[in-house]
């Protein structure tokens, strides 16, 4: 009997006759009546049941495991419908028909059975035929361009259906000629051009279907006022663009943020910033690099910004501390937790090194070692990310030279470092010399920090990395 | 004359400009490739492309792989049921989700992947797996394999040393499939081995198996002959060459589009977003000053978010404007630890300054971070 069938099929020689062939009689029979809807275009949106087909090896029944579809949604031949799952074979089920999803047979979970109704689907007639559904990729044109439009894929007719096939199959809508009204092309094209295809796939253009097309200018003659000049004036006109807006909840983590922010802008901030010449901090910096790396560690310049940032905060405690609530107490913290920011996929994530008071330098680019490896592969853990008292951002790696942080609660300060730049300054005598110099922008809570501890607080910092011998006096 | 040297043009036009068809559509019948990458999602994205964009009427194709420490589920699946995804973090060992159905595996390089690719209409497992039995026994002649009907390859009538997985599209359908060689046993019963508790879904489960490598059975197999011996007998049975082409899975001009899907294979909607609804209904023993607290947790999370949740807290233990701050953030969250340990350590900023209640919110949301 299913021998049978496959004659029948290749007799009537239909060009869809390819993918039909699988499945049982009743198909072929809505087969037919599609080709009349096609003829007939009187004939109004019918419902038909599309019946889930034979799978193979003999399996009657499937689970339904996801729909790719809802009840409303207009769908085309070839598109994805659901999966349903049998025995270990995960089975994309796939639309024979363009029209609109009118009914669900199955919920996920439940038991499908071969043979029996899957969905329902409105058959659209009007498909191919209704010159409103068909999407024109140029712009309206003038009557010249049409003589010399060269740009290929933009001068075609066919509808999404139409198109999204081409698309599936790698076939450029310019290489297949249309039949329809005006060379419009229809499906039957794109399955006769795929039939006479060897089975090889066309390799696809680099993106040149999805690109929208190359803005026409044209000279016009000069306007008015310009007619000195003479200088053509490119006329814009209304381009097709096809690109949708996309809404996201804001959920997780970015609404944490959301909550963050907008708390810390509550604080009154005011900024400082200043220049730092980091010459021999580079230079040192090159010295101490091999020595690290044979104990096993990275060094940056992180470290030293770390420990300058401790030291300053000896001498004015005021920037570690904490305001409470309700404005009423200000705690002066006893560890000075330094918070390093980082820029991770899932956003900006500041840990922070533990008790820089007491720590070397090494013991800081080790610990920074551990929770850049561990915030890059996603595994930084509550302790690390708690607990911050002084917070540095360097931006610089990304780029820019001064910033305007913002503060993150409950912390009283922040301070963002620019790129280093190699820029000519004057040294004591009068000459030009090559320095690299940093920027820093520091952000502090006007509440409980003036203007004045901030900038001494700053020139100590700087102090300490302009000229790194000085560090050593005052290192615990 | 003319006919000669206009067909001469062709093949050459061919080969210049569409090179990669030409390569896809063979006049054999059939084709053997193996992957020089051990990357699963590389490899992964290789079945997906050959199973989107390959015409297999006139050929069919063998594509042999294998993959350096991953475990790979089956598209309907939940991972969190499935494995140690604690310890796959700890251990750098990757998580993907295939497309085909069926069960939870561990690869590694002494496990090799076969996959045969054939026309909806030619799909039969059942000819592919008494292949590599064939294959096996012509290697091997004393070894005890045969194929169950549930798809398994058993060694010794006990071990299994194969499971398969199927994908069937429109036209094309493919039948992979597993085979230890010399697989880490030990790594694998650890990370295949769930830690999460009180999880109720309708994801596929995957039926544990007792394990043998072939290598333990006879020491002087390994992948490389297996894979030899495999391609043999599938060269013989199609009538082909016995010719093995290594292709690149990172290659654009032989398959166009690769590595969007392999990008696609990576993300978190995809590995873990995919994973059918579930609940979590558990319970937390955390000590907290001289007593443990039970604390009853119920989530239920879909698409891999965190749909709903319910914390049954001692009464005021948390303040009830923090501790619906808590569950009002979660609600919409990825049932992921990093993103979750980010979500509370920055609701925690603008908490008020009490060690105390640090202390009792830094304990609760470490417990819950545990559960994912």
């Amino acid at each position: 009997v299913c021998i049978h069938r496959v004659r029948s099929c290749s007799s009537i020689r239909f060009i869809k006759s390819k993918y039909v062939c699988v499945f049982d009689k009743s198909a072929l029979k809505f087969s037919h009546q599609q080709r009349l809807f096609r003829t007939s275009p009187v004939s109004c949106g019918q419902i038909v049941q599309f019946k889930l087909s034979d799978i193979g090896e003999g399996i009657t029944e499937v689970t339904v495991k996801e729909w790719y579809i809802k009840e409303g949604d207009s769908v085309s031949q070839f598109d994805s419908i659901c999966e349903v799952q049998s025995d270990k074979a995960s089975v994309t089920i796939t639309s024979r028909y363009d029209g609109i999803i009118r009914k669900l047979h199955y919920s996920i979970d439940d038991i499908a059975f071969v043979g029996k109704p899957l969905v329902d689907i409105e058959i659209d007639p009007s498909k191919g035929v209704s010159p409103e559904e068909d999407v024109v990729e140029t712009p309206p044109m003038s009557h010249e361009e049409h003589t010399h439009q060269e740009i290929k894929g933009h001068k075609t007719l066919a509808t999404p259906a139409v198109r999204r096939l081409a698309m599936e199959n790698n076939i450029k809508l310019s290489e297949v000629v249309g039949t329809g009204k005006d060379n419009r092309i229809l499906k039957e094209d794109i399955l006769n051009y795929l039939a006479k295809q060897t089975g090889a796939i066309l390799p696809p253009s680099p993106k040149a279907e999805i690109v929208p097309p190359v803005r026409r200018t044209e000279t016009v003659p000069a306007a008015p006022k310009d007619r000195a000049r003479r200088t053509p004036v490119p006329v814009s006109r209304p381009i097709a663009f096809s690109g949708k807006d996309r809404t996201e909840p804001v959920t997780g983590f970015q609404k944490a943020m959301v909550k963050t922010m907008s708390a810390a802008l509550k604080i009154p901030h005011f900024g400082y910033s200043d220049e730092v010449d980091l010459t021999q901090l580079v230079q040192l910096r090159e010295e101490l690099k091999p020595l690290a790396e044979i104990r096993g560690v990275k060094l940056s310049f992180m470290p030293f910004f770390i420990k300058a940032a401790s030291l300053g905060l000896l001498q004015y405690p005021i920037l570690n501390a904490s305001l409470d609530e309700n404005c009423q107490n200000v705690t002066y913290k006893a560890s000075h937790n330094i918070g390093v920011a980082m820029d991770t996929e899932q956003g900006l994530i500041v840990p922070n090194v533990k008790n820089v008071q007491v720590c070397s330098v090494f013991d800081i680019a080790v610990e920074l070692n551990r929770l850049q490896s561990l915030g890059s592969a996603g595994q930084l853990g509550t302790s690390d990310l708690t607990g911050g008292t002084f917070t540095l951002s360097n931006i610089g790696t990304i780029g820019g030279t001064y910033a305007k942080p913002v503060i993150l609660p409950p912390e009283v300060a922040i301070g963002a470092l620019g790129k280093i730049q190699v820029l000519p300054r004057f040294n004591g005598k009068g000459e030009v010399f090559k320095a690299q110099i940093m920027n820093v922008s520091w952000s502090a809570d006007h509440r409980v920090i003036d203007g004045a501890t901030m900038a001494r607080f700053s020139n100590l910092w700087k102090s300490y990395l302009e000229n790194p011998a000085t560090m050593l006096l005052d290192l615990k | 004359m003319v006919l000669q040297s206009f067909k001469n043009c062709l093949w050459r036009s061919c080969v210049l400009r569409t090179p990669k068809a030409c390569f896809w559509s063979t006049a054999s019948g059939g084709l053997i490739i193996q992957s020089v990458s051990n990357e699963v999602y590389q490899n992964l994205a290789v079945e997906d492309w050959i199973h989107d964009h390959v015409d297999l009427e006139k050929q069919q194709i063998l594509f042999l792989w294998r993959n350096s420490p991953a475990v790979v589920i089956g598209r309907h699946q939940n991972p969190w049921q499935e494995c140690n995804l604690r310890l796959l973090r700890q251990k750098n060992i990757k998580l993907a989700r295939r497309r085909s159905g069926g069960g939870t595996v561990y690869h590694d390089l002494g496990n090799v992947n076969l996959t045969f690719f054939t026309t909806r209409k030619k799909y039969e497992r059942m000819g592919n797996l008494k292949l590599v039995v064939k294959a096996l026994k012509a290697l091997r002649p004393q070894l005890d394999v045969h194929v169950t009907d549930r798809y398994d390859v058993l060694l010794n009538k006990q071990y299994k040393i194969s499971g398969t997985a199927a994908k069937l599209g429109r036209t094309t359908a493919y039948h992979h499939c597993t085979l230890l060689c010399n697989a880490d046993k030990f790594v694998l019963s650890s990370v295949l081995k769930s830690p999460y508790k009180g999880l109720k879904s309708n994801a596929t489960p995957s039926v544990p198996a007792s394990v043998k490598n072939l290598f333990e059975e006879d020491a002087s197999l390994t992948s490389e002959i297996i894979l030899d011996a495999i391609a043999k007998e599938y060269a013989v049975q199609h009538q082909i060459d016995h010719h093995i082409t290594l292709i690149n899975p990172a290659d654009e001009t032989l398959l166009p589009g690769i590595s969007n899907k392999t990008k696609e294979l990576q993300t978190w909607e995809w590995v873990y977003g995919k994973t059918p609804k579930f609940s979590v209904s558990t319970c937390l023993n955390m000590p907290y000053e001289d007593s443990v607290l039970d604390v009853k947790v119920n989530m239920d999370v879909k698409h891999g978010r965190i749909e709903a949740c319910n914390i049954d807290l001692p009464e005021q233990w948390l303040p009830p404007g923090l501790y619906s701050e808590l569950v009002k953030s979660l609600i919409g969250s990825k049932f992921c630890p990093n993103e979750i340990t980010m979500l509370v350590t920055t609701l925690l900023k603008v908490c008020p300054q009490d060690n105390e209640l640090h202390s009792r919110w830094s304990l609760l949301c470490e417990n819950m971070i545990r559960l994912m």
